[in-house]
């Protein structure tokens, strides 16, 4: 917007009654404004144009800079032998992730759906799991699944023994540590659904999992997409779980992208081009999915 | 509503909840092999975490120390930001409000890797001060969107009756709008400090000296301390020396915390 000359003139003229001139406004309005600029200047555009710049440099740990060597970097880690195992296994996480997280966030909804003091109390215990952090809960089960300490050691079960077995352990985290909070999101869609439209449906004859299927379903449709974007950027960005759970392990085969971001770069790596790099192609990939399900889900709509 | 199977079928579903949580709780002071906990009931294995290395007073005294920074410089620039947005016009506001909320599409891994960079050029490195201002700008999106949204839901007829009395827009801003926003700030001061309490990526990446560790990070690197043995009465007992605080803040805040999502902040 500009602030330039009639304004100015109709102040000096006397004809504007407004609290301050405008431009002085604007001016405040940045002094407010200044704090968070500064923030978002050097602690994000900074860093991003840093990381460009990085991602097509020969960039070492401890050596630092030492020149362009685009398009390296990128090759390298493409024809690295664990990207492409990283890739499958992040995606493959995601989609498991994503269908059983919200599959059982939306029941739990429906279960508590209306107020009382039994749903009060099953809301909280859904609930409190989601006030912890992901790196504590992620180490409570490490401890339950541990052959020496777990509860569950007469099953004679290996949780995270075998690849299959450290997925799925690590899903039930996950679940069990998130479901309270998409229940949350869902509900919040829930209560936004009349109750005219069921009567509506009620006496039009619908039974339960027809009002489920063509009233609730249709309804909760923005709830249910805030609640998969969420989801599928949050698993695409795994891990917390799996450098505390799984250490990537058995055999690297839960080896998510971010891990290897991190070990390109500290753990053994020692090569923040590489990693800078790969974190580029990591954040292409997130815009790109966004996009697709942005699309997606109002494609559906019209 | 509810008849007798479904109460029992809901109340496993529950317990099965709770269960991980309470199960921590008794076993980090139940007899364990292993453990410091070795024969009968006892508090061994929070003195074994008590003399960890640096000891837990002083991881401790990191976490609080960067949640209370991280708290402190998330409400003071969104308050701010959050007041700019809503009740000022200025050239490039609608931009800076955009590229804020892009903090959000861009992962923790993608800028950690040149803020790891950017924070020894500054002087930063290996600070407390460093980490709390990193996971400030983290809680920048939605404390700004939530601060805006607040300072927008406040009629505007207030501000211009308190301008009209003569306060400037600081007082107007201290003395009429801080009250009326004050669950903003609640909400966003709280998830500013689960976020912090809780993060580890960011310590993870940005802290390597061992006694300036927050706690998530000295109870995970607690597990490799002897050959491969890991201790897993002292590392129970740190989960719950790190969840207690988040439990008593989510039950003690439930009623607002729940009542905020629902009262349609994120509706349409």
């Amino acid at each position: 917007m500009s602030v330039a000359t009639p304004l100015d003139v109709s102040e000096r003229a006397g004809l504007v009654d407004r609290p301050a001139p405008a431009r002085r406004r604007a001016l405040t309005g940045w002094a407010y404004a200044a704090p968070t600029a500064l923030f978002v200047l050097i602690f994000f555009v900074a860093p991003i144009l840093l990381v460009g710049r990085m991602s097509v440099s020969d960039w070492g740990l401890f050596a630092g800079n030492r020149g362009l060597n685009a398009p390296e970097n990128f090759t390298d880690v493409a024809e690295y032998r664990l990207f492409w195992p990283a890739v499958w296994f992040t995606v493959k996480y995601t989609l498991v992730t994503t269908v059983i997280l919200l599959g059982l966030a939306l029941l739990l909804a429906l279960i508590v759906q209306e107020s009382s003091r039994w749903t009060g109390f099953l809301r909280t215990s859904f609930l409190v799991p989601s006030a912890l952090g992901l790196a504590s809960a992620s180490l409570l089960f490490y401890a339950l699944y541990s052959p020496q300490s777990s509860p569950f050691g007469f099953l004679g079960v290996s949780f995270l023994g075998t690849p299959t077995a450290a997925l799925w352990s690590t899903v039930a985290l996950i679940v069990w540590r998130f479901a309270g909070f998409y229940m949350l999101l869902l509900l919040v869609g829930l209560q936004g659904i009349s109750a005219d439209v069921y009567e509506a449906a009620r006496l039009d004859g619908a039974g339960r999992w027809q009002t489920f299927r063509y009233v609730t379903l249709p309804l909760l449709r923005s709830s249910i997409a805030l609640c998969t974007i969420l989801c599928v950027t949050g698993s695409m960005l795994a891990f917390d779980q799996f450098y505390l759970l799984t250490k990537g392990g058995p055999d690297n085969s839960t080896l998510t992208i971010v891990q290897l971001i991190y070990n390109f770069a500290f753990f053994g790596g020692n090569d923040l081009g590489r990693a800078a790099a790969l974190s580029i192609m990591l954040l292409a990939a997130l815009l790109i999915a966004n996009v697709l399900q942005f699309r997606g889900l109002r494609g559906k709509e019209g | 509503m509810f008849r007798t199977p479904q109460k029992v079928l809901t109340g496993g579903l529950a317990l099965l909840f709770l269960f991980p949580l309470l199960w921590a709780s008794v076993a980090s002071v139940s007899p364990q092999a292993g453990s410091a906990q070795i024969g009968g009931w006892g508090f061994g294995n929070y003195r074994t975490l008590a003399n960890y290395q640096a000891g837990i007073g002083q991881y401790l005294l990191n976490s609080t120390a960067v949640s209370l920074m991280t708290v402190a410089f998330t409400l003071l620039v969104s308050l701010l930001g959050g007041y700019a947005f809503a009740q000022f016009r200025f050239p490039g506001r609608d931009l800076l409000f955009l590229v804020t909320l892009a903090i959000l599409m861009v992962p923790y891994a993608t800028l950690l890797i040149p803020l790891y960079v950017l924070l020894n050029q500054l002087g930063l490195q290996d600070s407390l001060l460093g980490l709390a201002l990193v996971l400030t700008m983290f809680q920048l999106p939605f404390a700004t969107f939530m601060m805006r949204i607040s300072f927008e839901s406040v009629p505007k007829d207030l501000s211009e009756s308190a301008q009209v009395d003569g306060c400037g827009t600081l007082r107007t801003l201290l003395y009429v709008l801080v009250p009326a926003v004050k669950p903003g700030l609640i909400t966003v001061g709280l998830f500013a400090f689960l976020a912090a309490w809780n993060d580890f990526i960011t310590p993870l990446v940005l802290i390597s000296d061992s006694a300036k560790m927050p706690l998530p990070l000295a109870v995970a690197n607690m597990r490799q301390q002897v050959m491969g043995i890991v201790d897993y009465g002292a590392t129970e007992a740190g989960v719950v020396v790190l969840a207690l605080p988040c439990v008593v803040l989510f039950l003690a805040l439930q009623r607002h915390y729940v009542r905020g999502f629902m009262s349609g902040a994120l509706k349409g």
